[in-house]
């Protein structure tokens, strides 16, 4: 596999019109030495198992996301399919600090966090075909990914919607005394949706454990953040509710977003408080395969991203110039994320479709639970 | 008026109407998510900020509560805007502001008051686009007393209705089918408007009336070429308008043939089709010669899979077998056959016009 360059030339775009600077990150004086998110609590000691895991999980996304491309371009998936390609240090660096108390819950572009929480490609990739072996047996696409049993609440397709829905999966777990958080993330597009300002007040209000995560990738669908939202950053809107915030600004770097998201999980686990948290990062591809993305931003301001901040370059050479990674590592790495894609379409692509009789379940809670009949009278006319 | 017509597409017309109505009156202003979007919302709005300025031609933020009250204010002190949004899943956020406020201002201040805006819904369906993106609730909102809704079906009706639409003083919701914007019409260039309210008579029959919404309107038309060759004589009507709605076209071709089916792109439990067979009942109850029936949407969520959307939307087939039934003939072995190679989750090749 070839090696990739290091980055060297700093993303000077402009889809992030905002201070650079948060208070927490900003230096308070020369004396300090300057943040380095390797030295943090959090990644100080990790083993080289630990990394190489880091990076294998976001190359596991990239592979999987190729491959469900060209079974959208086979015929093989249809409607929606919002890629997660070049976000992906994002959902590892979240997911990689939960602990076995904490829940998550995000928006459509849902395909990191399922597979950062541990979801298998195979029922990810046969629900994106529609199978009856995908995680909801077919009846979500990409939209709707879910796992309960890995604290996973789904992806959702209203703007802004799953946002409220983490607060209260947080307001439960302080309610039975459980020491958890909730992750919930949005984009920088949901944020100005009445129901996460609503969601902000109830969150202070309640001293709830939860995280807001930004993830700031400068587009809701063709509106780059200048056109849409006001002030001078996203996450210090969090101070009209007395709310700790803060941002990172080098989202592309996985041991930053640890860092940053183990702080505000530290404050929910023990002080119940509320966090929002800001992390900056760019969508290397359309808002979803329809979008012909080449009106609204520049050619090269994307190709300025790949090549300096693409999270899986960046860490890859960390690693190589830490000795922990070599080609023939990289490349095994590459193959088996390669080889599981594949077989997950495969599986897909073998697994049998819902039937008729499908379509009618799931819809109230007994008719598929009968024992658990609660009322009586018709609930389908038809 | 000019009355030189061509033949446009849906989405043409829709944008054509736009034009007129941006160029005739200053006080009008078209916004929402992704309307001065490069692909111009389905065809719909391309090029019309270009041409009327991004001061009314407008983006706006994920917000839609916020926004649709901020143009009631609008409207309220003289504007006329038309928020559109790309599925009528993203309009349920703005429920207050369009059947609390809107719906109510007229009435809630004595008469006093105009609320000239237009709330622009699609509705659609296809692989993928499931639950969240892919509800028909026009009966909600006919429900509300306050408000107009409209479904054209053709691309004249679509321009000569959001004319019409926008031209009102009242709220008027304006749905239309993603799987008509292809549709091909003649279309009148310049001002025109089709009058909020009278049902068109799409085919003219002498043995049952069929009811149609929207998209089901190219159904029916289908079932009734059907119904023809075994000798079935169909009347259908396409509603256009759901409030107010034309009753008088709907009992005198009642009062003609005696029997009803009702197809209607939403749920039949509470919706729509069940009004048209309240008012049979109720107005034309002697005329009726068998049960009317429905043909709607399952009652549950919209599927993604399209081994089960193939199943869940009725089609032409399913229109032909309920007629059937109304003449107390047994269904056809062949309603419901899918021909080889057709495929149910794209729009029918077949419906493009002209209509
Ligand atoms: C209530 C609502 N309005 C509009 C949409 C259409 N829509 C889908 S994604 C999207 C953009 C959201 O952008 P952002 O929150 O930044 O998330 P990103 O896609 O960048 O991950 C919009 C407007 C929607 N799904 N729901
Ligand atoms: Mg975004």
């Amino acid at each position: 596999m070839r090696k990739l360059r290091r980055p060297e030339i700093a993303l000077n775009s402009n889809h992030h019109p905002v201070s650079k600077k948060s208070p927490h990150t900003k230096r308070p004086d020369d004396s300090a030495p300057a943040y380095n998110a390797r030295l943090a609590p959090i990644n100080a000691r990790l083993g080289q198992d630990e990394q190489i895991a880091f990076y294998r999980d976001m190359v596991r996304i990239r592979r999987f996301e190729e491959r469900c491309l060209r079974a959208y371009q086979q015929g093989k998936i249809g409607g929606f399919l919002h890629l997660y390609i070049g976000q992906e240090s994002l959902a590892v660096g979240c997911c990689s600090v939960m602990s076995k108390q904490d829940h998550i819950i995000t928006a459509y572009r849902d395909h990191g966090h399922a597979l950062g929480v541990g979801m298998s490609m195979n029922e990810l990739m046969a629900e994106n075909y529609g199978k009856y072996t995908g995680c909801s047996k077919g009846k979500g696409s990409s939209m709707h990914y879910f796992d309960p049993s890995r604290h996973f609440w789904g992806g959702h397709g209203i703007v802004g919607g799953q946002i409220p829905l983490g607060i209260g999966i947080a307001f439960a777990l302080k309610y039975k005394g459980v020491k958890g958080a909730c992750m919930a993330f949005m984009g920088d597009g949901a944020v100005n949706q009445g129901a996460v300002h609503e969601s902000y007040n109830l969150a202070a209000l309640w001293d709830l454990p939860v995280v807001f995560v930004i993830e700031n990738n400068g587009y809701s669908m063709g509106t780059s953040q200048a056109r849409s939202s006001a002030g001078p950053s996203l996450a210090q809107r969090a101070e009209g509710y007395g709310m700790s915030w803060d941002i990172s600004e080098n989202g592309h770097d996985v041991l930053e977003v640890r860092d940053k998201v183990s702080q505000a999980l530290k404050r929910a686990h023990e002080e119940h408080k509320p966090t929002v948290l800001e992390i900056r990062t760019y969508r290397s591809r359309g808002h979803s395969i329809a979008d012909p993305d080449t009106t609204y931003r520049e050619k090269h301001e994307i190709e300025e991203y790949k090549r300096t901040k693409d999270p899986i370059m960046v860490y890859q050479n960390t690693l190589v110039a830490e000795g922990v990674l070599n080609d023939e590592l990289i490349a095994k790495i590459d193959e088996s994320a390669r080889a599981e894609a594949e077989t997950s379409a495969q599986f897909a692509d073998q697994s049998p479709f819902p039937t008729v009789e499908d379509i009618k379940k799931d819809v109230y809670w007994e008719t598929d639970n009968p024992a658990d009949r609660k009322s009586v009278g018709t609930l389908f006319f038809d | 008026m000019k009355s030189s017509a061509r033949e446009l597409t849906y989405a043409e017309a829709i944008r054509d109407a736009f034009a007129v109505a941006l160029e005739r009156d200053p006080r009008v202003l078209l916004l929402g998510l992704g309307v001065p979007d490069p692909k111009g919302f389905f065809g719909t709005t391309l090029g019309l900020q270009k041409q009327f300025g991004a001061d009314r031609v407008m983006d706006m933020p994920c917000a839609e509560n916020g926004m649709t009250g901020v143009m009631l204010g609008a409207a309220l002190n003289g504007l006329r805007p038309v928020i559109n949004h790309q599925r009528l899943d993203f309009a349920l956020l703005a429920m207050d502001p369009m059947c609390t406020q809107a719906a109510k201002w007229h009435y809630m201040f004595g008469g006093a008051m105009k609320m000239p805006v237009v709330f622009r819904m699609i509705i659609g369906r296809g692989w993928g686009q499931g639950p969240q993106h892919s509800q028909c609730l026009h009966s909600w909102f006919a429900h509300i007393p306050g408000l107009k809704v409209v479904m054209p079906t053709t691309p004249h009706d679509a321009k000569g209705l959001l004319l019409a639409a926008i031209e009102d003083d009242n709220p008027v919701v304006f749905i239309e089918h993603r799987w008509l914007h292809h549709l091909k019409g003649e279309v009148p260039a310049g001002h025109y408007t089709v009058p909020i309210g009278p049902a068109r008579r799409a085919r003219a029959g002498r043995d049952v009336t069929i009811v149609a919404f929207s998209y089901m309107v190219l159904e029916a038309l289908e079932a009734a070429e059907k119904l023809a060759e075994d000798g079935i004589d169909a009347e259908v009507i396409d509603v256009r308008s759901l409030r107010p709605l034309d009753q008088s076209l709907l009992l005198a071709s009642l009062r003609k043939t005696g029997r009803l089916v009702v197809a209607d792109t939403g749920h039949s439990t509470a919706g729509m089709a069940a009004e048209i067979l309240a008012i049979a009942g109720e107005s034309a109850f002697g005329s009726l010669r068998a049960a009317p029936r429905r043909v709607c949407f399952p009652d549950c969520p919209t599927p993604t899979s399209p081994s089960l959307s193939a199943e869940y939307y009725p089609r032409a087939g399913h229109i032909v077998a309920a007629v059937r039934a109304t003449l107390q003939r047994p269904p056809n072995d062949d309603d419901l056959l899918v021909p080889a190679g057709a495929e149910l989750d794209k729009p029918n090749p077949a419906f493009t016009g002209p209509f």
